[in-house]
């Protein structure tokens, strides 16, 4: 039986802020509990929210970031439930009227393909607070710290077919709001998380079938994964006659599987009704075009930019537009450097290896852009050799002298004195008639053995085309 | 519009409260008395009316994104039933 | 010297008629008099009370002034007060100290007030006879077998019987003017926004607003001076100019004109409260007003549509006591259910209890829009009928209650109880401003005359009930309050 995938994402993204969503407590992540939650936090009776001017900024950026529909009036709502880490048992949240609406995100799919996918809405909500299960005497602790954090929900349309859309759109939107610099988003700090909503229907059937629900990823690679079981578990369920009950599961990657949750599934009535301690956010004209005036270049228009300004290809430009800061990295070096190519490779290349081997970002990095700039203009002016580059790249990671101080140290200079060179060439002419021989008899491929034992004798460091050049002269 | 004791029950759990078999009865009347008066209201036609939601026009003033929260945790947590190592206690949270 | 106005205490306290200590010593005298008979006091704060009134007595010393400097107040327990026990009439809260004080105490705090207690007042402000405080009914003073009125029946109590010299009040569906009018004094609710709800324990947010308890318009206007205006920690507090509201105080009133709605003079209206009602019309027509009738068609579904709005908003704002971070938790609870369901259940009274269940089933799916829904734009519907009768006259006035003070335990169905409010609700609904104020006496209880102005036209409304104060006395009658040392 032929089977297509419906996948719908929600995802909460916590905008950074100062301070919180309603109150003045600070959102700085990793204090000692409850030591930022006030009075408002904590739901004293009495206490009441006031709107943080920011949060409301963030949001609209977001929206104007991806070309959607921005509500001029957006209307807080109360949504009801019982939970400890829910101080004020409703969460307030945007029902009917959210501050963004329709629009749509782009993404370029493994073979080459480009597919738009809708984005429902997007709407400021305050987070919860966090249940700590380490044992009290048998209770859970509660830690209010992050409750009433602002966040940004963003409802995609169930326009996903599979892992890899899902996956290529997480990534997209994490790049915008990179980009748009509204929000760490780091999943595996919670800064982003990822609901997804997942059913299955015959090829062809026009009505979506049951969908479940898989909350709170915390990575690229548990989305993926997470789809992939909860699709296989639906198919081989309704196979074998079942049907899929719609519910609240969770993801476990240690057993890669999916399981109900149990809390969530009972009386999900969460009687949504406008919040009256708050009243309509209303925005104008203005504010929006205030907003997209002050917009960064955005990943899409960077890319194509690169290819155009800098020739370089669509993959290359795709790779270094993806991060603001790997963008603004490459673009410093192509500049400095005047060679966008040769900027692209190493920065794509080894500067991107090396972020990812030691999980760093781009600001954490030991190689400024200045510093991989200088390294490539010593290329270009034939100081060292791409080769000997390597070596001065790894030393840098160590050493924060400057570029010309380590070649200098090292002594990895390229040798261009055409004595030093001659001597070089007559000993390997010296040491290996055989090669020679052959050369002469017109075996002419036989050059770059010869080039290789001179730049071996040289430690590298002769010049190459020097050493080639003067080889051929002497074997005539 | 006259509830049965299950509708009862349902509501209440929402509510997180309790109505013991004692009080069931009773409470159902009750509330059964008071949905007769809300229900008042049906005998009016509403179609074109726009709901009103909050009786000033007004619109919802900012705040500037600064923190400005004096907290004393100590002091907020002497109010709490039960705590320890700075956080609220409860039974356990299952999810 | 205790039965005097704010004004006039005022004049002498400015004048060393009398210091501060000795007023609040007096009042507190009187409060231990009389409080285990009227019940009017949760909590009694007679050493505070004193630094603050010898603080008073020192600023005055120093040159400091300010018609509230060194005047003895009582809070109704609705508003949060630091260091002071807080309950809202709740055993909910019957061990809450607030860690704050509500905007609305700090502004009195600012102006030199000294505060003599906290009052007694229906659990959460759910109730218009003050016989639902876990704290036991408030006793009126003009007959101790009768209700005072609700929910700040406490407050009203206490002015009355001269416990204090002015008290703050709440008022959702008429819990101001209600209390005032059954035990004879005047009740203030300020338009909507007018005063900051921030401390206040919220019953309905789109509904709740704080205002004076006191002696006279005169004193309301005093109050209103020191607690009015913006408050930016209240997102619906409303930006709009406050003004000297003692200023306009004797405006004349030759042309005013008064609409008399004719469904508050309709059945159910007791007739010797209707003519107390149409003998102080008479008054203002002497005062140069004209008296029109005008029409209020949907008046009579503002409580149908009050009770959804209120008990709505009250199930949502009353999910924070859960036992979790501050007031009652149940003994033992064998898990987290047990621990919600009880708390809440011991915590609570029946009455709360049937409202949140009320505005539970009002908001659940399936019913929002029959019920809710509905409701608010019923809501709409009395908000325009006010609109229309403003465009023809500059205030209504009608009676407060249709009768005078009931019974203790008189009123069990709580359909009669909520139909008690009959005139003030659609006041709240509307977000108007309303005052009433003492307009006769039959069998020796007292009538409230409730007036209405436009948003934001509390000086107006001032000035109005102020000048039928300066024709007539009813304001200054007090009860002979029997004792059973007495």
């Amino acid at each position: 039986m032929e089977w297509e995938t419906v996948i719908g994402l929600e995802v909460h993204v916590s905008l950074s802020t100062q301070s919180k969503l309603f109150s003045g407590s600070s959102t700085k992540f990793g204090a000692e509990p409850n030591t930022q939650a006030n009075i408002f936090d904590a739901a004293l009776p009495g206490t009441l929210p006031v709107f943080n001017k920011d949060a409301l900024r963030m949001a609209v950026r977001f929206g104007v970031g991806i070309g959607a529909e921005i509500g001029k009036r957006s209307v807080f709502d109360r949504k009801n439930y019982f939970y400890p880490d829910l101080p004020k048992g409703y969460q307030v949240t945007q029902l009917d009227y959210p501050t963004v609406g329709k629009g749509s995100l782009t993404v370029v799919l493994s073979d080459g393909r480009e597919k738009e996918i809708g984005v429902t809405r997007a709407h400021i909500e305050e987070n919860a607070g966090k249940s700590l299960h380490e044992d009290y005497h048998g209770m859970s602790g509660i830690d209010l710290n992050r409750a009433g954090e602002p966040l940004l929900e963003i409802v995609s349309e169930p326009e996903i077919s599979n892992a890899e859309e899902a996956v290529a759109y997480l990534k997209k939107l994490h790049t915008i709001i990179r980009y748009l610099d509204i929000s760490d988003a780091i999943m595996a700090q919670g800064s982003m998380r990822c609901d997804v909503n997942v059913s299955i229907r015959r090829v062809g059937d026009t009505e979506l079938g049951t969908r479940t629900e898989i909350k709170n990823i915390n990575s690229f690679r548990f989305v993926e994964k997470a789809i992939h079981s909860e699709v296989q578990r639906q198919q081989e369920l309704i196979e074998d006659g079942g049907r899929v009950i719609q519910e609240t599961r969770r993801y476990n990657a240690d057993r890669d599987e999916t399981t109900p949750m149990r809390s969530k599934e009972v009386a999900n009535d969460y009687r949504y009704f406008p919040e009256p301690d708050l009243l309509p956010i209303v925005i104008d004209d203005a504010y929006i075009e205030a907003i997209r005036a002050d917009l960064p270049e955005l990943p899409d228009a960077k890319k194509q930019r690169f290819v155009e300004e800098f020739k370089l290809s669509d993959y290359d430009a795709g790779v270094l537009a993806s991060s603001r800061e790997l963008a603004e990295y490459f673009e410093l070096v192509a500049k400095q450097t005047g060679d966008a190519k040769l900027a692209a490779n190493w920065v794509s290349g080894d500067l991107q290896a090396l972020l990812n081997k030691n999980s760093w970002e781009v600001a954490d990095c030991p190689i400024q852009a200045e510093r991989l700039a200088s390294l490539i203009s010593r290329i270009k002016d034939d100081t060292i050799s791409g080769k000997i580059a390597k070596t001065v790249f790894e030393t840098m990671i160590e050493d924060a002298s400057s570029v010309d101080d380590i070649i200098e140290a090292k002594g990895l200079k390229q040798v261009t004195d055409s004595g030093e060179i001659e001597k070089l060439v007559d000993d390997v002419i010296a040491n290996n008639p055989d090669q020679v021989q052959q050369f002469k008899e017109g075996k002419e491929q036989v050059i770059g053995f010869l080039v290789g034992q001179a730049m071996q004798l040289s430690k590298g460091k002769a010049n190459p085309g020097q050493v080639n050049a003067l080889l051929k002269d002497k074997m005539k | 519009m006259a509830l049965d004791r299950s509708e009862v029950e349902k509501i209440a759990h929402l509510a997180r409260l309790h109505v013991s078999d004692a009080e069931a009865e009773e409470v159902t009347t009750r509330i059964t008395d008071i949905l007769a008066l809300i229900d008042q209201m049906q005998s009016v036609n509403t179609d074109n009316v726009e709901p009103l939601a909050h009786p000033t026009d007004a619109v919802q003033r900012l705040r500037e994104d600064k923190v400005t929260a004096e907290i004393n945790r100590d002091e907020l947590q002497k109010l709490a039933p039960k705590s320890q190592d700075g956080l609220y206690l409860v039974p356990k949270v299952m999810d | 010297m205790i039965e005097k106005t704010v004004a006039e205490l005022s004049a002498a306290l400015a004048a060393g008629d009398i210091s501060s200590v000795e007023l609040t010593q007096t009042y507190l005298n009187r409060i231990g008099q009389l409080n285990s008979e009227l019940n009017a006091f949760i909590t009694v704060c007679e050493d505070s009370a004193m630094q603050q009134a010898n603080a008073a007595d020192t600023a005055r010393a120093g040159g400091d002034s300010g018609a509230l400097l060194g005047i003895p107040i009582a809070h109704k327990d609705i508003f949060c007060t630091e260091g002071v026990l807080t309950t809202c009439g709740s055993r909910m809260l019957h061990n809450f100290v607030s860690p704050y004080n509500a905007t609305v105490v700090e502004r009195l705090n600012s102006a030199g007030v000294v505060t003599l207690g906290k009052t007694n007042m229906d659990e959460f402000a759910m109730g218009s006879s003050n016989e639902t405080s876990f704290f036991g009914d408030v006793r009126n003073p003009w007959d101790t077998k009768r209700v005072p009125g609700g929910s700040s029946g406490g407050s009203a109590a206490a002015v009355a019987a001269d416990l204090c010299a002015m008290a703050t009040g709440t008022d959702t569906g008429g819990s101001i003017r209600q209390p005032a009018a059954f035990c004879g004094i005047t009740g203030f609710k300020p338009s909507y926004g007018r005063v900051s709800r921030w401390g206040m324990v919220a019953f309905a947010s789109s509904l709740d607003q704080a205002g004076p308890l006191t002696k006279s318009a005169e004193d309301a206007a005093l109050m209103l001076n020191a607690i009015a205006g913006l408050d930016e920690k209240d997102s619906t507090s409303i930006d709009t100019p406050t003004d000297d509201y003692t200023a306009g105080l004797n405006n004349s009133l030759e042309g005013l004109k008064i609409g008399i709605p004719r469904q508050h003079f309709a059945e159910g209206l007791n007739s010797e409260v209707e003519q107390s009602i149409r003998d102080a019309l008479k008054e203002y027509e002497k005062l140069g007003a004209t008296i029109k009738e005008i029409d209020l068609p949907n008046n009579h579904l503002s409580v149908s549509a009050y009770y959804v709005v209120a008990p709505a908003e009250a199930s949502a704002n009353l999910s924070r006591f859960d036992g979790v971070r501050y007031g009652y938790r149940c003994e033992d609870p064998v898990d987290l259910e047990d621990m919600y369901k009880r708390s809440r259940s011991e915590g609570f009274g029946d009455e709360v209890k049937r409202r949140i269940l009320v505005g539970t089933y009002a908001l659940s799916a399936g019913f929002y829009d029959a019920y809710y829904r509905k409701a608010q734009k019923i809501r709409r519907l009395i908000k325009n009928d006010f609109d229309e009768a403003f465009k023809e006259v500059d205030v209504i006035i009608g009676p407060t209650s249709p009768h005078t003070a009931f019974e203790l335990g008189s009123k069990s169905d709580p359909v009669a109880m909520y139909l008690e409010d009959i005139y003030t609700i659609a006041v709240n609904l509307a977000g108007l401003p309303g005052i009433s104020v003492p307009a006769g006496l039959v069998d020796g209880l007292p009538i409230g005359m409730h007036m209405v102005t436009n948003d934001f036209e509390e000086s107006k409304l001032l000035n109005i009930a102020h000048k039928f104060q300066q024709s007539t006395d009813w304001h200054t009658r007090k009860p002979a309050i029997k004792t059973e040392e007495a």
